[in-house]
C-alpha cells in the first residue's frame, strides 16, 4: 500500500498493509494501556516527593511489601521444586490418567481468581477437608500469611511447568547417554548434565510466578485474613486507599508496585533471551 | 518420547513410582481438590438450593453483564491482536522489539492497579472526570469502566500467540498468493487465516476465560451495584461475604465450568495444531532439512 512507503524505517516488502495494521495496533496500544499508565505515573507527582515518599514507606505499607514479597518469594520456591518434578513426570514418564494431569496444570491460568481463592478458604479454614487435619498440628494455614502463600503457589504452579516443560522436551538424550557412559551415575547426570541446561527455564518460570505472586488480589484476599501488618498484602492496601478516597495514596503505591514490577519484567525478558541464547547454541 | 530414551537412561523403577506419587499427590492436592470443594459447597444444600442461586435475579443480571464485557472485549482484542501480528511478523521496521514488550505491559501490572489507572482517568478526581461529569456521562463504577478493565487485562492474548506462529509461517506463501494477483485481503483470508487458525483460536479461548473471571480490576472500577454493575466474580465476592457460602458456591461452579470448558477446548486445539504441523512437516521433508542447517 502506498502508505507503507511513507515509513523510512522501515524495510521494503511486497506483503501490503503494513500501514493500517501498524497504525491501528499502535492507535489501540496508546489508548487502552499507555495513555492510562503513563497518566497514573503523572498522578502520583500531586503528592510532591516527600509526600510521595512519606506515603510509600508507611509502617503499614512497608509491613503490606513484607508481606507480598515474603509470601510471593517462598511460593515460587515451592514452585520451583513442584514444577520441575510435574514437568519431569509429565515429560519422561508415561503412567494412566498422564494426559488429564498435563491439562490439568493449566487450571490456575483458566480458574477465575476469586473463585480459587474462596474454593482455597473453604479447604484449609479450620474445619475445612485439609485444614482440621492441619490445626490439631498447631499449623494454621486460612487467615494467615501461610493462607497467602498457599493461594500464590496455586496461581503460580503453570508458569514454572509450561517454562521447564518444552525445554525438557528438546533435550538432547546423547548429553545424557555420553555422561552415562563415561561412569555418571544418573543422579549427578541430572545434577551436572540436565539441571544446567533447565536453570535458565527454572529461572524464568521462577521470576514469572513471582512476578504474578507480588500483583496477586483475588486468590489471595479471601484466605488473607487481611489483617494490616501481618497478613494484608499491597494490592489490598491500594483498594484500602480507594475506598477512603486517599486517589494520592493509592497511586503512590501504585506507582511503587509498577516501578518493582516493569524491574522484574526487563529481568524475565533477559532471562528469556539467556535461554534463547543456550537453546540455540 | 519413549524411544528417544533408552532404558539405560532412565531412574530405578522405584524412583519412578516415588516421583510419580509424588506429582500425583501434589496435583490433587492443589489443582484437583479446590475444583472438588467448589462443587461440594455448591450442592450442599442440594440440587434446589443450588439452581435457587443460580436462576435469581441478580445472579443472572451478573451473568448477563459478565458476557456483555466478554462479548466486547474479546473482539476488540482480537482484531488488535492480528493487526500487531501483521505488522510484526510480516514486516520488518525499527523498534519492533520495543512494541513486543509494550504489548506484554499488562501481564505485567498488578490487576488492582489495571483498575486503578482508569479511576485515574475517568474518575471524578481524574483527568477526565470533571468534563465527562458536566456531559452526563459515566465510565468508572458503570459498565463502561467494567469493559476498558477487561480489555486491559485480556489485551496481550491473542497477540502473543498469534506473533510467534505468525513468524514461524514466514512471508512466503503470502508472497506467492501476491504474485499469483491476489490481492490484501484476500491473501490474509485464504492465506495467512488458515495456517493461523489454531494459534487464533487458542488466544481466543484463554482471552475469553480471562475475560469473563477477571476480578481485581473489576472490582476497583465496578462500583459494586447489584444487579447492574457486578460481574459474576464480583457477584461470588459479595455472596460470600454475606456468609451466603451455598450461593457463592454455585455461582462459583458456574465460572469453574467455564474454566474446565476452556481446559478442554485447549487441549483440542493442541492436539489439532500437532496434527497439523505433524502434517506439515511429513508434506514438505525439504524445508525441515533446510530450516536444520
Amino acid at each position: 500500500m502506498a502508505s507503507a512507503s511513507a515509513f523510512t524505517f522501515k524495510r521494503p516488502s511486497v506483503i501490503p498493509g503494513f500501514g493500517i495494521t501498524l497504525g491501528f495496533a499502535l492507535f489501540y496500544l496508546s489508548l487502552i494501556v499507555l495513555i492510562p499508565l503513563s497518566s497514573t505515573f503523572l498522578k502520583s507527582t500531586e503528592l510532591g516527593w516527600d509526600g510521595f515518599w512519606q506515603t510509600v514507606t508507611h509502617p503499614r505499607v512497608v509491613a503490606s511489601y513484607r508481606v507480598s514479597f515474603g509470601a510471593s518469594l517462598a511460593a515460587a520456591a515451592v514452585n520451583l521444586f513442584a514444577g520441575l518434578l510435574v514437568a519431569w513426570v509429565l515429560v519422561r514418564y508415561r503412567f494412566p490418567g498422564k494426559r488429564l494431569i498435563d491439562a490439568l496444570v493449566d487450571l490456575p491460568f483458566a480458574l477465575p481468581t476469586a473463585v480459587a481463592g474462596i474454593s482455597l478458604t473453604a479447604l484449609y479454614a479450620g474445619n475445612g477437608w485439609i485444614g482440621q487435619y492441619l490445626e490439631p498440628l498447631g499449623l494454621k494455614v486460612a487467615f494467615t500469611p501461610v493462607g497467602i502463600t498457599v493461594a500464590l503457589i496455586f496461581i503460580g504452579l503453570p508458569f514454572v511447568v509450561r517454562s521447564v516443560q518444552p525445554v525438557l522436551q528438546e533435550l538432547e538424550p546423547e548429553l545424557e547417554e555420553a555422561a552415562a557412559s563415561l561412569g555418571a551415575s544418573r543422579f549427578t547426570t541430572f545434577r551436572r548434565v540436565i539441571l544446567p541446561s533447565l536453570m535458565p527455564a527454572l529461572l524464568t518460570g521462577f521470576a514469572l510466578a513471582f512476578a504474578r505472586g507480588l500483583g496477586e488480589y483475588g486468590s489471595v484476599i479471601f484466605i488473607a485474613g487481611n489483617m494490616p501488618m501481618i497478613s494484608e498484602i499491597t494490592p489490598l492496601l491500594i483498594i484500602t486507599k480507594l475506598e477512603q478516597y486517599d486517589y494520592a495514596g493509592a497511586t503512590a503505591i501504585a506507582v511503587a508496585m509498577l516501578l518493582i514490577s516493569f524491574v522484574l519484567l526487563l529481568l524475565i525478558n533477559l532471562l528469556q533471551w539467556w535461554s534463547r541464547k543456550r537453546h540455540t547454541e | 518420547m519413549s524411544s528417544k530414551h533408552s532404558l539405560v537412561l532412565t531412574e530405578a523403577p522405584w524412583l519412578r513410582v516415588v516421583l510419580i506419587t509424588l506429582t500425583l499427590t501434589f496435583v490433587a492436592l492443589f489443582l484437583l481438590l479446590p475444583l472438588a470443594a467448589v462443587i461440594t459447597e455448591a450442592l450442599r444444600n442440594g440440587v434446589e438450593a443450588y439452581w435457587e442461586a443460580i436462576v435469581e435475579p441478580d445472579a443472572l443480571a451478573a451473568i448477563r453483564l459478565t458476557l456483555t464485557a466478554a462479548a466486547i472485549a474479546v473482539p476488540l482484542n482480537l482484531v488488535f491482536g492480528v493487526c500487531a501480528a501483521w505488522a510484526i511478523a510480516k514486516h520488518d521496521f525499527r523498534g519492533k522489539n520495543l512494541l513486543v514488550t509494550l504489548i506484554d505491559l499488562p501481564f505485567a501490572v498488578s490487576p488492582v492497579i489495571s483498575g486503578l489507572i482508569y479511576v485515574l482517568m475517568f474518575g471524578m478526581q481524574g483527568w477526565l472526570g470533571p468534563w465527562l461529569a458536566e456531559h452526563d456521562i459515566k465510565i468508572v463504577f458503570a459498565v463502561p469502566g467494567i469493559v476498558l478493565a477487561t480489555i486491559f487485562v485480556t489485551f496481550p492474548f491473542v497477540a502473543r500467540e498469534l506473533i510467534p506462529v505468525m513468524q514461524e509461517q514466514g512471508t512466503e506463501e503470502e508472497e506467492a498468493a501476491l504474485t499469483l494477483g491476489a490481492n490484501g485481503w484476500q491473501t490474509f483470508w485464504r492465506v495467512t487465516l488458515p495456517n493461523i487458525k489454531w494459534g487464533l483460536l487458542y488466544g481466543v479461548i484463554l482471552c475469553n476465560a480471562r475475560a469473563m473471571g477477571e476480578f481485581g480490576a473489576v472490582s476497583v472500577v465496578s462500583g459494586h451495584i447489584r444487579g447492574q454493575t457486578n460481574t459474576l466474580p464480583l457477584h461470588v465476592e459479595i455472596l460470600y461475604n454475606e456468609y451466603n457460602f451455598v450461593a457463592a458456591f454455585a455461582t462459583a461452579s458456574l465460572l469453574a465450568l467455564l474454566a474446565l470448558v476452556t481446559l478442554a477446548v485447549k487441549s483440542f486445539v493442541e492436539w489439532r495444531a500437532a496434527q497439523q504441523a505433524a502434517a506439515a512437516r511429513n508434506a514438505e521433508p525439504p524445508a525441515s532439512v533446510g530450516s536444520l542447517a
